[in-house]
């Protein structure tokens, strides 16, 4: 039964480390870009609902998630023209270094306004919730809620992608940034749009695991690390492999906890992404295209 | 007024000059060639067109109105379209996806996908298949397509046969009337100069960022244009 539960618990909580994973999987297609500041950017939400609901809430923090989404989709958007649109062609490098040294500024400015110390935001009962499945397995609403989020979400993105007018152009830029351009599409609105969608992804899983859990600003290097660990596990480009990726993870995680102790969880899901990079280099579902 | 014009530029990548003091002039319905040996500077001289490149001297007027500091979108929006060196199909995207995108902006016109399907009848099968997994042939005339999806008044076309076989380029070739009919002019950059010269109105001739020559193709002679051509 112990199994099972981990097991259980560890497909839940890979839903949420695959919302963490679309978003800088989606930059990295769309513009190449290695967003080191991704995790710290899955932080921010949290305390932006924070300032929404006060500390003593207002209101449920479930509600402010749609305006924090706005303001993250903003913020992206900008981030993006303003900064991050200069950086993009002038290779590899230049991107590390400006999204570390963001990463850096968004850390210690959340550190200087909010403190280290840990922070919580209270959606009241349905914290407690759970389904009984038999004595000793339960599932909590909240974890579940969080999973099915993430599988409508990388169905929503997929649709989007697939579908749209926009999403074409993303893929169309993801594939040829110069013909892209000749073609008529502004790659500078196209990038700055999917680092808008990324953080509004992102904001979905920051603000429920500030509910689930605590919160504190030194979570983003843990958080970067995930993401990318599903990001590979699953395969570059490819959405459900993101959500497959994540699973993978945080089964490895709770599985490692159950048979070595708490103490192991982190270590074993490293050590299982190590394998599955060793033995499947390119992830389970990778999707690459070559002219 | 002239469709194009190219006012004495000079374009450069970095610091390596790869056009000196261009002047071209493209009458609305014409055929305009440019040839040239390789790296004369032909594809530059598109791209300077197109806006990925920008002039670091001179300007370009389309339509007489100055374009030189608008990005490569906004030149779509008036209505210059590519088929870039290479083909530069999407290749994850479908072939009736890569024609999509050549709509992007919206331009009203003629062409639509099911008018591209019937210059190229080859395509219409393909419709649902990814451009990665197509011919030369075959991304050639997708990459002609795509770029009239735009309805441009000016294409740019850069080395529509290089590498295929002579019955493609010969279709290729045969659908210039129905472009110029549709009100759309072609600057063409071609490698083969005895074919391109059979159909064009102009010619103009590249040598080391130069042109070296430039007229109507049946006052010049065979001898002025290999003269030009090698820079003999
Ligand atoms: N991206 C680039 N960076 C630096 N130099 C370049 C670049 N692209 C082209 N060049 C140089 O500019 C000059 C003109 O190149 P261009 O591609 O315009 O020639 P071309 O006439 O189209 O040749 P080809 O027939 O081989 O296509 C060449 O000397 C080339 O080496
Ligand atoms: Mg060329």
């Amino acid at each position: 039964m112990d199994w099972l539960n981990a097991i259980i618990q560890g497909i839940l909580l890979g839903g949420l480390y695959s919302l963490f994973a679309v978003g800088l999987s989606l930059v990295f297609g769309t513009m190449r870009l290695t967003n080191l500041a991704h995790g710290d950017l899955t932080v921010l939400p949290a305390y932006i609902a924070l300032i929404i609901v006060g500390s003593t809430p207002r209101f449920n923090p479930l509600y402010a998630i749609p305006m924090v989404m706005v303001i993250m989709f903003v913020f992206g958007y900008l981030l993006q023209r303003g900064v991050l649109n200069f950086v993009v062609n002038s290779g590899d490098i230049a991107g590390v270094i400006v999204t570390f040294g963001m990463s850096i500024v968004i850390m210690n400015g959340l550190q200087e306004a909010f403190t280290a110390n840990s922070q919580g935001l209270d959606a009241g009962q349905i914290e407690n919730m759970s389904i009984t499945l038999s004595d000793q397995l339960a599932i909590g609403w909240l974890p579940l809620i969080i999973f099915i989020l993430a599988v409508v979400v990388i169905a929503a993105l997929q649709l989007y992608m697939s579908r749209t007018k926009m999403g074409r152009a993303f893929r169309a830029v993801s594939d040829d940034q110069e013909a892209a351009r000749l073609m008529g599409i502004n790659t500078k609105h196209i990038w700055a749009v999917a680092m808008g969608v990324a953080l509004l992804i992102v904001t979905i899983g920051g603000v429920m695991m500030g509910i689930r859990t605590t919160f504190n600003p030194l979570l983003g290097a843990d958080r970067l690390i995930f993401a990318f660990e599903a990001v590979i596990i699953g395969g570059m480009g490819s959405s459900w492999g993101t959500l497959l990726g994540g699973v993978v993870l945080g089964v490895a995680q709770l599985l490692g906890a159950l048979v070595f102790g708490p103490a192991w969880q982190i270590l074993a899901g490293h050590v299982v992404f190590v394998i599955i990079l060793a033995l499947r280099p390119r992830g389970f579902l990778a999707k690459t295209v070559t002219a | 007024m002239s469709l194009l014009q190219i006012e004495n530029a000079s374009v450069f990548y970095e610091d390596f000059q790869a056009l000196y003091d261009i002047n071209i002039t493209v009458e609305e319905g014409e055929i305009f060639a440019c040839i040239g040996a390789n790296g004369a500077g032909k594809s530059t001289m598109l791209k300077t067109v197109a806006g990925v490149l920008v002039p670091k001297v001179g300007r370009i007027l389309f339509d007489g109105r100055p374009i030189d500091h608008m990005p490569p979108y906004k030149r779509v929006e008036l209505g210059i379209s590519s088929v870039p060196e290479g083909r530069r199909v999407f290749p994850s995207l479908t072939v009736h996806e890569n024609l999509l995108i050549g709509a992007y902006r919206n331009r009203k016109g003629p062409w639509t996908t099911d008018a591209v399907y019937d210059l190229f009848p080859l395509l219409r099968p393909l419709k649902k298949r990814q451009a990665s997994g197509l011919s030369g042939g075959e991304q050639q005339a997708l990459a002609i397509g795509r770029a009239l999806m735009a309805n441009p008044r000016l294409i740019l076309m850069d080395e529509v046969s290089l590498g295929l076989a002579p019955v493609v380029i010969k279709r290729i070739y045969e659908a210039f009337p129905t472009l110029l009919e549709n009100g759309c002019t072609i600057l063409v950059v071609e490698q083969d100069v005895q074919h391109v010269l059979t159909v064009a109105t102009h010619v103009a001739c590249f040598l080391e960022g130069r042109i070296a020559l430039q007229g109507v193709p049946s006052e010049l002679t065979n001898e002025q244009i290999t003269a030009a051509y090698f820079g003999v």
